[in-house]
């Protein structure tokens, strides 16, 4: 079906919008011209639970010069339109969380607007708050009727007692893993005004423009003809600009309209990082039963996940968690029950990966104490366990094809010498003199593509491409460039599928008024489901011009094919002829279900995903025995993709996925006390430098998906799976101990090794 | 903000001594962020960044002149502080990040007195003098009496830091340690930070200097373990014994950084890897 | 104290205003140079990088009386998207950009380095770029793009030792792996 001489689908092609960064000319929200905006800020509650009593404005501080506004001033509802309807805009009385949104200011100054902060005091009556899982767990006190419990789910397969009854051993164990913020270097912020007809406009650093765009008709009581959500060039977002710039934009828009001027906002550090979404903290256990041979009889797994004071997206996140619960091994008994509690604390929400990190973290490091118990090698107890063609998962799915776990594990095994680096760290470690100790770790995952179960229908995604009367090609998506590739990459498949230069297409900055909805940029489904949409579109257009006797038939695309590429001219005279005297030509295709995939939300069974990708990860690090500081000396990784579109942007996708991984396990440490986090600055908030991200070597095995674009599977969030739990495996290799909770900071590397009068004595040799 | 900008030192000190609650400035790398944060609106702040003096690293016969206005990345690759100072010059180099170092100086850092001041430990055991003036005079201050406490020097209103001198060796010590410990390989606050320097003969020790900085309001030197080592061989159990007393002798916290025990444990060991035969730091 | 003159991209500036603005205000909205950018504004993230009198510093921790007489320098000097420097070519070309807010302050600290005659092998290059946060590449695209940067600049026909590695044409393993033509 493909044609392997595509001439830009597999190549380097330049980044669309790579001129305009490399040169400042980009313009990020901070940068764009607003004439007359004003600058707004937000006034936050400093207490976690509780109500506001009342609120005092200092009467010498001159009020006549700003602009405020409060819940009242909410025309539609007072909601942030997510999953629920539960998040208010700004809070009404009723406090839930540290930093919740309570009033709205805004000044022709930026520095006057911060500074009126200095001048607005809330009393507070404050309540008791419930601050993690365990407290929520016991109903410390109700913070969501009627159980402090945001959703479930039970995932069966088989018969558990039957399972474990035949094993020949059972181990257990907890995982811990906590919040991590996403830290993505441009702040949140955004820009929004009423245009005279009373659009309301918006421009924002936003990952998915239809979902602010949903969030804003709610809260304006404004029909979609009257709201128009547009992305600016977007500095990093990894998920946490994916519902939270719902929340911004309303109250940027809140502020314009009260104004009737252009109300700008734009966090600083300090308060995107106390106040906006954050990765799931969760508790993991397995209870596994293992054959003699070390092959998986029974896992019995409970995933524990901390949604914060709104539901927000934690029903998805622990949906995703709990499908991956049981790692990319075949099991015939399989129990995961999954719940999510509400606290105290700032909702979390999406973070590149979605709840597959944290329970396949536990579920690799698992893998590890099994390996251990039963004294075999830890690649091969995988191996032993690894999904094939024809699997079943514990939702049942059949993984019908394009399974790659043992390619992956089998490549990355070899390509980082696995075996024999770890007899070489094993000697090194026996070795008193040595100022370090090492370990080589191993993990293997796998990531399902697109939206869980029966998502991708319900998102019913439309994209496409738009034939202009300049011959130019636009891609048509709601998919944001964030660094990640978007651009280019539908560039390249519209090209191809065409088979004109990638220069001559452009791609549609995401407008809610120009383009369809392709979905939100989330879930690892942009190449994959919106990209084949892009292709298809582009097809028919091909198709068009092809019927209309104004292009050559070409087969399978590709400019390449026939080895002579359609001249401009000739081309212009196609777009002429098709468009007859239009400006533009839309082609747009809707989302298809791929044809067998059947998925029962009441039940939880069925094709949860479309298809997986794999990845396997070898680490090398080494402790220094006086500090226990861990220092990463080398990543070996193999991914399997399917069809790699472009093989630079994917392997940087693997790389700065696979540093935030490392930066989980070993560094980011968010310190929460009475429901705040307490370190919100970069100065606190340890995320690596390139002196702590070693060199990687990054391998691609493709296995074509057949309904993705051009083949291609998601790649943006599976590196995210692998490197926690293959540090702590190679953790335990160097330090003898188990860390099962995140991050393995040096101080607690200190306090598990057994020491004598503040000596780092000698770690306990395994076995 | 009202700035007040003297073009040198000598107006510099008048300015100073006629509005004293003024907020000296050097390279501004903690004031601004102060600034930044909102903590300083309507201060004074008095810029000595037009100053020509207290520029200049020179080498005496018996001591060195850093001015106070030379930044770490000056002094972190000056060759006669690479060669007869090396602990400061690592010191220098550890601070912050490139952009850091070329904007913070020496007397900045050390007027703002912060417990993780990352030359500190490095002065203390090369036993600076903190060069003080003011429009009355000036003086010298051990640097062991410049820190009052977090944030705080003994210097009295009207005192600017013009530099430090430091004295150089008449024989070098036959260790030297120079080690912080950070939360990450560049660009870090220090959990502890520590110099040391150790003079032995015949298995002796002649002298030892070991100051650590981050576990305490202030930098300390470890007086009583230098005190107790003199003159003792450096036998495991000395070694062991010193390690203990450092508990004694440092007070580190938990915060959002570190650790107690963490911070302690780390210290022992580097005075312990200072202490064994061979060890570097 | 009403008038700061300072030299901005090699022109004569003179800023008019309020003495203790921030470096990175001036340049941003008195000079409409937005190409530099605040990511933190403290001094820790390294996006507001811009070369002062030749050397990285962070423009968000710095007054702008401080700059009185001096030289400053921003993205907006190096290159042009029809005249790009080196260092924007080999970006361009190594994958060194992803989101891009990182971006100017990322090249002007490798401006620096390569000028000063730094070293081009990979742990210098890493140490170069410490202050400079990241959260996008992991930073190898970026090192590589330096040193292919450095290749670029070498005067020809002169070997000056670290090469840069290989960045990948095609990232595929060869031979392994079934490539499923369904």
């Amino acid at each position: 079906m493909y044609n392997t001489d595509m001439a830009n689908v597999g190549s380097n092609v330049h980044r669309k919008d790579a001129l305009e960064k490399l040169t400042g000319r980009a313009l990020f929200i901070a940068d764009q011209d607003i004439p007359g905006a004003l600058f707004g800020v937000t006034v936050r509650s400093s207490i976690p639970r509780g109500r506001v009593r009342a609120v005092r404005f200092d009467p010498s501080f001159p009020w006549k010069e700003f602009v405020a506004a409060s819940a009242k001033d909410i025309p539609g509802k007072n909601a942030v339109a997510c999953i629920e309807l539960d998040q208010p805009l700004l809070a009404d009385g009723e406090i839930r969380h540290c930093m919740e949104p309570i009033l709205l200011i805004a000044h022709e100054r930026r520095e006057r607007a911060y500074e009126a902060l200095g001048h607005i005091e809330i009393e507070y009556e404050e309540l008791p708050p419930v601050l993690d899982i365990e407290e929520s767990a016991a109903m410390k006190a109700v913070v969501r009727a009627p159980d402090n419990i945001f959703k479930e789910f039970l995932i069966e397969k088989g018969e558990l007692d039957a399972g474990f009854a035949q094993a020949a051993h059972v181990v257990e164990g907890e995982y811990r893993v906590p919040h991590q913020e996403q830290a993505y270097i441009e702040p949140n912020g955004a820009a929004a005004w009423f245009e005279k007809d009373g659009t309301l406009t918006v421009v924002g650093s936003v990952q998915c423009p239809y979902y602010v765009q949903k969030a804003l008709k709610a809260a304006f009581d404004l029909p979609a003809e009257k709201v128009r959500v547009i992305q600016a060039v977007t500095g990093g977002a990894f998920g946490g600009k994916e519902d939270y710039p719902s929340v911004l934009a309303g109250h940027a828009a809140l502020l314009a309209l009260k104004a009737r001027k252009p109300v700008r906002m734009l966090y600083d550090r300090a308060e995107d990082m106390a106040s906006t979404t954050k990765r799931h903290p969760a508790i993991v256990r397995h209870r596994t039963g293992v054959d003699k041979e070390g092959r998986l009889l029974a896992q019995d797994i409970e995933v524990l996940m901390d949604g914060g004071a709104y539901l927000t997206l934690t029903s998805v996140v622990l949906s995703r968690g709990a499908i991956h619960a049981a790692g990319p091994y075949s099991c015939p008994n399989v129990r995961i029950r999954a719940k999510a509690f509400a606290t105290n604390t700032p909702p979390n929400g999406a973070f590149r990966g979605f709840g597959a990190p944290q329970t396949l973290f536990a579920a690799e490091l698992q893998m590890e104490r099994i390996a251990e118990v039963l004294g075999m090698d830890p690649v091969e107890v995988r191996r032993r366990n690894a999904v094939v063609e024809g699997s079943v998962t514990a939702t049942g799915q059949v993984l019908r094809e394009g399974v790659a776990a043992r390619e992956v594990l089998d490549l990355c095994a070899k390509r980082s010498d696995f075996a024999r680096r770890r007899k070489a760290f094993d000697a090194w470690n026996k070795k008193a003199a040595n100022p370090t100790w090492r370990g080589i770790g191993f993990a293997l995952a796998y990531h399902g593509g697109g939206f869980t179960g029966g998502g991708e229908d319900y998102l019913a995604s439309r994209a496409g491409v738009a034939l202009d009367a300049d011959g130019g090609v636009r891609v048509l998506a709601a998919s944001t460039e964030m660094g990640q590739g978007a651009a280019t990459i539908f560039s390249q498949m519209a090209a191809d599928a065409l088979g004109i230069p990638y220069e001559w297409v452009r791609v549609q900055t995401p407008d809610t008024f120009k383009v369809p909805d392709s979905g939100p940029t989330v879930a690892s489904r942009t190449t994959m489901v919106v990209g084949r949409l892009v292709e298809r579109a582009a097809r028919e257009l091909r198709a068009e011009l092809e019927k209309s006797g104004s292009l050559p038939l070409i087969s399978g695309g590709g400019a390449r094919s026939g080895g002579k590429a359609v001249s401009r001219a000739k081309w212009n005279a196609a777009a002429r002829k098709l468009l007859a005297g239009k400006p533009s030509r839309e082609f747009i295709t809707q989302y298809q279900r791929p044809p067998g995939i059947q998925w029962d939300d009441k039940t939880y069974k069925g094709d949860a995903y479309g298809t997986f990708a794999y990845a396997a990860l070898a680490v090398e690090l080494e402790v220094d025995k006086r500090t226990c500081e861990v220092r990463v000396l080398k990543v070996v990784t193999a991914e399997e993709i399917g069809r790699v579109i472009h093989p630079l942007l994917a392997e940087g996708q693997v790389i700065g996925g696979t540093a935030q991984g490392l930066g989980y396990a070993l560094m980011e440490n968010a310190v929460y006390r009475n429901g705040v986090m307490r370190n919100p600055h970069f100065t606190d908030y340890i995320i690596p430098t390139a002196v702590d991200v070693p060199p990687m070597e990054v391998l691609f095995i493709e296995k074509p998906y057949a309904y993705g674009g051009f083949g291609a599977k998601g790649v943006g969030e599976l590196p995210m799976d692998v490197p926690a739990p293959a540090v702590c495996a190679a953790l335990r290799q160097a330090c003898g101990c188990w860390f099962t909770r995140l991050p393995v900071l040096p101080e607690r590397i200190f306090a598990a090794l057994p020491k004598k009068t503040g000596a780092v004595a000698r770690r306990e040799s395994l076995g | 903000m009202r700035v007040l900008r003297p073009m040198n030192a000598e107006e510099a000190l008048t300015l100073y001594a006629e509005h004293p609650s003024a907020l000296p400035m050097a390279g501004g790398t903690d004031l601004m962020v102060a600034f930044n944060g909102g903590r300083l609106n309507g201060r004074e702040v008095l810029d000595l960044s037009a100053l020509k003096e207290w520029t200049d690293i020179e080498f005496l016969p018996d001591r060195a002149r850093i001015g106070a206005l030379c930044t770490h990345a000056r002094i972190e690759s000056h060759p006669g502080v690479l060669k007869r100072l090396p602990l400061l010059a690592q010191a220098c180099a550890s601070v912050g990040a490139i952009q850091i170092r070329n904007r913070g100086t020496l007397g900045g850092n050390l007027a703002n007195a912060s417990p993780a001041g990352d030359s500190f430990p490095a002065l203390a055991v090369y036993e600076a003098q903190v060069v003080a003036v003011s429009a009355q005079g000036g003086r010298t201050i051990p640097i062991r009496e410049l820190f009052a406490g977090v944030k705080k020097t003994t210097l009295q209103p009207g005192e600017l830091i013009a530099g430090v001198e430091v004295p150089l060796f008449k024989r070098e010590p036959q260790r030297a340690v120079f080690r912080k410990v950070g939360s990450r390989r560049a660009q870090t606050i220090s959990k502890a930070v520590a110099a040391g320097l150790l003079w032995v003969r015949a298995g002796k020790v002649e002298e030892l200097r070991f100051a650590l900085g981050s576990v305490a309001p202030t930098v300390r030197r470890a007086a009583k373990i230098e005190e107790f080592l003199r003159g003792r061989a450096l036998s495991e159990s000395v070694v062991e014994q010193s390690c203990a007393m450092l508990e004694e002798e440092i007070s580190p916290i938990d915060d959002v950084r570190s650790t107690r025990a963490y911070r302690l444990g780390v210290c022992r060991g580097i005075l312990r890897a200072l202490l064994s035969s061979g060890q570097k730091g | 104290m009403n008038k700061v003159s300072f030299t901005v991209n090699g022109k004569k500036r003179d800023y008019r205003g309020e003495p203790f603005k921030r470096l990175l205000d001036v340049l941003r909205e008195d000079f409409r140079l937005t190409g530099v950018k605040e990511g933190c504004g403290e001094g820790e993230c390294g996006a507001c990088t811009v070369l002062l009198d030749g050397k990285p510093v962070n423009a968000c921790i710095i007054a702008v009386c401080q700059v009185q007489g001096r030289a400053v320098e921003t993205v907006e000097s190096l290159g042009t998207p029809t005249r790009l420097h080196a260092l924007q070519k080999a970006f361009l070309e190594e994958g060194g950009a992803q989101c891009g807010i990182c971006t100017p302050g990322m090249l002007l600290a490798a401006a620096a380095h390569l000028r000063e005659g730094g070293k081009t092998d990979e742990d210098s290059i890493r140490a170069a770029l410490g202050g400079n946060l990241c959260r996008c590449t992991g930073y190898q695209h970026i090192v590589r793009s330096v040193q292919k940067a450095a290749e670029l600049l070498r005067p020809r026909g002169r070997d000056c030792g670290a090469r840069a590695a290989k960045s990948p044409r095609s990232a595929r393993s060869s031979g392994r792996g079934k490539r499923d033509r369904s």
